[in-house]
């Protein structure tokens, strides 16, 4: 079902209709398990992210999505369950006193990627938020997951939160280098920001490396 | 028409012809100089085979698949004209029209409906988008605005879809190509001109044409395209109906404003900042990249062929 729906729409739609101008396609990762990063700023971001992997791998790679959004209706459930395999990860509650982070892991230790937008939520457009630091914690417990850094440029165009009039730009998709993090949950989120930040210079995913590399010693 | 034996297999025939010659060059080049790097040039190559199968499959076998191919090409220019350059917030609903006008403009190739093509985007359109540009409010930018869409709409709408409306011309008695001859003669031609533009550019480019619009064209390439191009158009003159004379003209007139087309795409991309406009087509660059020289070049032409011949 799945696989059908992500050939049959998913991909004509991103190529055809979207456009995704892909840049550092030699950055993603070719095996699973891996965490990518990114900005968030449309529900186009996971769609296009998704349509940049082989069909086959689609059933273990996950986008990471908040659950009181994405259960609020059976319209985003089917959307969000069957159509996306998403992953869904309740907000808040660490207050709650649970691990919402503990899903998360046992699907990396089970061999599935993650997508991850550790904003949090779709910001304003061509804004980068602060990022939240539940990417770096999951990055610092698996140190043998690479971390990829994406930024996606125009998405935020093309579908912005709060309207429903779709209207297509070509979406820049920037994968960087994976990122080697410092210890320290606070210095690892700053150091994903920052190389997420860095690749929203066009056609930065082949030409810099990611801060991060200079920040370790 | 039995295409065995028609006309249109001469432009088939060249076609073939070139993109063999050119794939054996690449060969040699890359046996005799190992050093050097002919990857963009092969890319190039490749995506030349693939893009003229489709072009040439099409008009030859369903011409109607023809008209739907072309309504994609003029969206995705028009899309990446759009993307490449700024916006507002404001200017959604205008570019959602805009993009609109693709399919509707299609719709008149599609017809046949000379009167409506021509009006549709200087008339309904110009004043659809200033309307929706309007009704959201906020003047500042807006003729900036209105300057970018309108613009857009017509290089890349009502530019570019004049090439299909020449599949939708009528026949005349003794001209046996037909219109499909016309438009085969039209997109050779020009993406021929390029080809040699580039090719006598790269063998005797000395003095620049453009510097700082596009600092790869010289003079010598103009020219050495000029030189050929010219001629050939006269040697493919029964894909028209024109006469002589008239195939001179149009000799000249497709590689002038085929380089114009070119440098005006240059501009946009110049004055963005960006080397190529997207990256849709290996070894081209963006769908822009490909089409720049058609924008102007196919009204020009099809103006000139209604004007004389019909």
């Amino acid at each position: 079902m799945r696989v059908v729906l992500a050939t049959l729409l998913l991909r004509p739609f991103c190529r055809w209709v979207v456009g995704v101008d892909l840049r550092g396609a030699e950055n993603l990762p070719r095996h699973d398990p891996f965490l990518l990063v990114a900005n968030h700023d449309s529900h186009l971001d996971t769609l296009v992210l998704l349509s940049l992997f082989p069909l086959r791998r689609l059933a273990r790679i996950r986008p990471v999505a908040a659950a009181d959004y994405w259960s609020a209706s059976s319209a985003r459930r089917f959307v969000a369950r069957t159509c996306l395999n998403v992953l869904p990860v309740a907000r808040g509650g660490a207050s709650a006193g649970e691990d919402p982070l503990a899903p998360l892991s046992a699907a990396l230790s089970r061999g599935e990627s993650l997508i991850l937008f550790p904003e949090g939520t779709r910001g304003e457009p061509e804004v980068l938020d602060r990022f939240k630091t539940g990417a770096a914690r999951l990055a610092l417990a698996h140190p043998g997951v690479p971390v990829v850094p994406v930024f996606l440029a125009n998405t935020g165009r093309n579908l912005p939160r709060g309207t429903a009039l779709f209207v297509p730009f070509v979406v820049r998709v920037e994968v960087g280098e994976p990122v080697r993090l410092p210890a320290g949950v606070r210095e690892a989120t700053v150091c994903l920001e920052e190389a997420v930040r860095s690749l929203a210079t066009p056609g930065s995913a082949s030409s810099t490396a990611p801060p991060c590399r200079r920040t370790r010693a | 028409m039995n295409l065995l034996s028609s006309p249109l297999l001469v432009p088939v025939a060249v076609v073939a012809g070139v993109l063999v010659v050119a794939t054996l060059a690449w060969l040699l080049l890359t046996r005799l100089k190992p050093g050097s790097d002919f990857r963009e040039l092969g890319l190039r190559i490749r995506s030349w085979w693939v893009m003229a199968t489709v072009v040439l499959g099409a008009v030859l076998l369903v011409p109607s698949a023809a008209l739907a191919f072309w309504a994609l090409v003029c969206f995705w220019a028009l899309r990446e004209f759009f993307s490449l350059v700024p916006g507002r917030w404001e200017d959604r609903t205008a570019l959602f029209l805009a993009y609109l006008a693709v399919p509707i403009q299609f719709l008149w190739v599609f017809l046949g409906w000379y009167g409506m093509f021509i009006v549709f985007v200087p008339v309904y359109m110009f004043l659809g988008v200033a309307v929706a540009l309007i009704v959201v409010g906020q003047p500042k930018g807006f003729v900036a605005s209105a300057s970018r869409i309108h613009w857009g709409l017509m290089s890349f709408v009502f530019g570019l879809s004049h090439a299909a409306f020449l599949l939708q011309l009528p026949g005349k008695p003794g001209f046996e190509a037909g219109p499909r001859g016309l438009f085969l003669y039209l997109v050779l031609l020009v993406q021929l001109n390029d080809v040699f533009q580039y090719v006598a550019g790269k063998l005797f480019g000395r003095h620049k044409i453009a510097p700082v619009v596009s600092p790869n064209k010289t003079w010598e390439g103009f020219l050495g395209g000029l030189l050929v191009t010219a001629p050939l158009g006269v040697l493919l003159r029964f894909l028209t109906p024109l006469s002589l004379p008239e195939a001179v003209g149009a000799g000249i007139l497709l590689p002038v404003f085929g380089f114009f087309g070119d440098l005006a795409v240059g501009s946009v991309k110049r004055d963005v900042g960006v080397k190529d406009a997207g990256s849709s087509i290996p070894g081209h660059g963006g769908v822009l990249d490909r089409v720049n020289s058609l924008c102007y070049a196919a009204p020009l032409f099809f103006h000139y062929v209604r004007y004389l011949a019909y």
